[in-house]
């Protein structure tokens, strides 16, 4: 179980966008008719788009009063689900995951560059308050070990000066091109293919 | 070594694309009218008899399964779940089948939703997979736009819709019952079994919950027969299964493989051997985290399927191979395993929620070196009170991995050990473990 740690400056108002409240009305169609609940997590999502990438409580209440759920229940599942965020947190996030099969593919690399180039500790925000970083449990690309997420995006295949040319174009406000950093293809093995070698669409 | 024509999953590294277009030319949505025409009872015979086991971990008999859910329709609607909250470390095959074989596994949807009389299908993807999501949901709309989906779905009278459902990174969301609290808009905290979901699933309906690559090889189970499939592989582990190979090897991959391979040859012919050579072997889990490890010894030998594993106290599971070489420290390797079972565990069954902590930190001081010669009985001890005492399967896949360690390097983690109590020692630790040894002392 994890802790969560719920922001101390919290904003007075939150109201979904125009273009926003569209999505929250398609998310709700998914279910029946008497399930709007189920919704939630996608409206936290969408909560945590439109609110540079957390959540604060008044969006939670917001959200509960959309749904005709009670607050505690909304504020239930922002807390059990580890990919909603409480508090602030940068522009670019860096999630690195550090379960073992990267852990034994370097990942402690990833995590002390993170240390030297984002911040020292995790979930702080970098000196020009645009990147955060934190260790992260299994994303599922084990065959890309090691690897980390940015905002959306997987990175993968990384070594040290791959992550630090990464870490370097985001804290110059850009983002870099997701993917393998060794130009592998997808996940099949590296120096060439061992299955698979004729196929054609037929 | 399995044909290339044998393969299912034909576009596994994405070469040939993964648009409709390019899938139809592979074979996707061809004869799935006919399929349908034979029959519920035809399809759900020719699954039973291709004897083919879910993909996700457990291996329960898929055809069986799906006769659990009721003949009719009664005054609940029926609703089929795809899971695909793939989040056991070392697994990434469902990924793949998702951003580069999304039609088969829509196919495998219709198949199944009419088998088991559901208008609507669910897919519960993990929240990381935002990508992969995003081309699913291109997929489905394009199925859609083929009229493959929806009213009268390719033409066979029957009608399904399907929605992708995100989760929001949680581990536990993977169980079944968990999975369906959270599509429900709950904390993913497991339900007590049973009833079964196939009875009293989502929203109280009858409700089928299956695996990724379970549905998706579906369709070319009943394309190409239930004989054809079983040909393949062992008796009773029939057929072809997507392993992902990680961790200390060369070239670390996905492959589709024969059940029943030789693990030595699924390392050195796909993944290009162990980083430092066969001999550099430590160690290998075979079936994602939760998975007991093999020795070297045992892995000289090992086939890869479900009944094969069981015989050595290990399992299949998700067929997610982890190696681990003589470079890794192998109990630090575990102890961060327990770590991302106690940062995952629901929190809802005591054994578990405490326990998994216990382990975790017993196994960072084995690793230390601080622990001594008792604790390795009493970690053993543990593990067995954590294992079959709670309502979902996490409490096994969390105690088992750590049995297999002390089962298999026992000496190693003797080594490191000493015989002097900590307690002695006036060590400073944070964290009482040792209470049991002040109560000897009489403290």
């Amino acid at each position: 179980m994890s802790v969560k740690k719920i922001s101390k400056t919290q904003p007075e108002l939150f109201e979904f966008t125009q273009d926003n409240l569209k999505k929250v009305r398609k998310e709700i169609d998914k279910y029946p008719k008497d399930r709007k609940a189920s919704a939630v997590i996608a409206l936290l999502y969408l909560v945590q788009n439109q609110n540079d990438n957390w959540i604060p409580l008044v969006a939670i209440k917001y959200v509960a009063n959309l749904l005709n759920m009670p607050y505690i229940k909304v504020f239930e599942v922002a807390t059990f689900y580890s990919m909603f965020n409480l508090t602030p947190v940068g522009k670019y996030f860096v999630q690195v995951c550090t379960t073992t099969p990267c852990m034994i593919r370097g990942a402690n690399k990833l995590t002390t560059i993170c240390k030297n180039l984002i911040s020292k500790n995790q979930n702080e925000l970098s000196e020009n308050k645009l990147c955060s970083w934190m260790e992260v449990e299994c994303l599922g690309a084990c065959v890309n070990a090691p690897m980390m997420q940015i905002n959306q995006d997987y990175f993968e295949d990384l070594d040290e000066n791959k992550t630090k040319e990464i870490f370097e174009t985001i804290l110059n406000d850009q983002f870099p091109k997701p993917g393998s950093a060794k130009n592998r293809k997808n996940n099949a093995p590296e120096n060439g293919k061992t299955t698979l070698l004729e196929v054609k669409n037929a | 070594m399995l044909k290339d024509e044998d393969r299912i999953f034909k576009n596994l590294y994405n070469d040939l694309g993964w648009e409709i277009e390019s899938a139809l030319k592979r074979g996707d949505w061809n004869q799935t009218k006919d399929i349908i025409s034979k029959g519920k009872d035809f399809i759900i015979k020719e699954i039973k008899d291709s004897e083919l086991r879910g993909r996700g971990g457990a291996g329960f008999p898929t055809g069986l399964k799906l006769s659990f859910a009721p003949k009719e329709i009664g005054s609940r609607p029926h609703y089929l779940v795809i899971n695909a909250d793939e989040s056991e470390p070392g697994t990434c095959k469902d990924r793949d089948i998702m951003r580069f074989e999304p039609q088969k596994l829509i196919e495998g949807c219709l198949i199944t939703g009419y088998a088991i009389s559901a208008h609507v299908c669910y897919i519960y993807i993990r929240g990381e997979y935002f990508r992969e999501g995003q081309i699913l949901q291109q997929a489905i709309d394009q199925a859609y736009e083929k009229n493959f989906l929806g009213k009268n779905a390719c033409g066979s009278g029957w009608d399904l819709d399907i929605y992708i459902h995100y989760g929001a990174g949680a581990y536990i969301c993977g169980e079944e019952t968990a999975l369906l609290e959270s599509l429900e808009g709950n904390k993913g905290l497991p339900r007590l079994k049973p009833p079964f979901p196939a009875l009293v699933g989502l929203y109280g309906c009858p409700t089928i919950v299956n695996n990724v690559e379970t549905i998706a090889v579906l369709p070319t189970i009943l394309k190409r027969g239930a004989k054809w499939f079983s040909s393949l592989g062992k008796p009773k582990n029939t057929g072809t299964k997507i392993f992902c190979i990680s961790g200390n090897v060369n070239n670390p991959c996905n492959v589709e493989e024969e059940m029943g391979i030789p693990l030595k040859d699924l390392i050195d012919k796909h993944a290009g051997g162990v980083v430092g050579g066969w001999n550099n072997l430590q160690a290998v889990i075979p079936g994602g985290s939760s998975m007991p490890l093999l020795p070297k010894n045992i892995c000289e030998t090992i086939t890869m399927d479900f009944d094969s594993l069981i015989k050595v106290k290990s399992g299949l599971g998700t067929a997610g191979v982890v190696v681990i070489n003589k470079d890794q420290d192998i109990i630090k390797c575990m102890a961060r395993i327990a770590k991302f079972y106690k940062h995952e565990s629901c929190g809802q069954c005591t054994p578990c929620r405490e326990g998994c902590g216990w382990m975790w930190r017993m196994l960072e001081r084995m690793a230390n070196g601080d622990s001594t010669y008792k604790e390795i009985d009493l970690l053993l001890d543990v593990t067995k009170q954590i294992e079959g005492h709670t309502i979902c399967a996490f409490g096994e896949g969390s105690a088992w991995p750590v049995q297999g360690l002390i089962r298999h390097f026992r000496k190693e983690i003797e080594k490191r050990s000493h015989e002097e109590p900590i307690i002695k020692k006036k060590t400073n630790i944070p964290y009482l473990v040792d209470q049991h040894l002040l109560e000897e002392e009489g403290a």
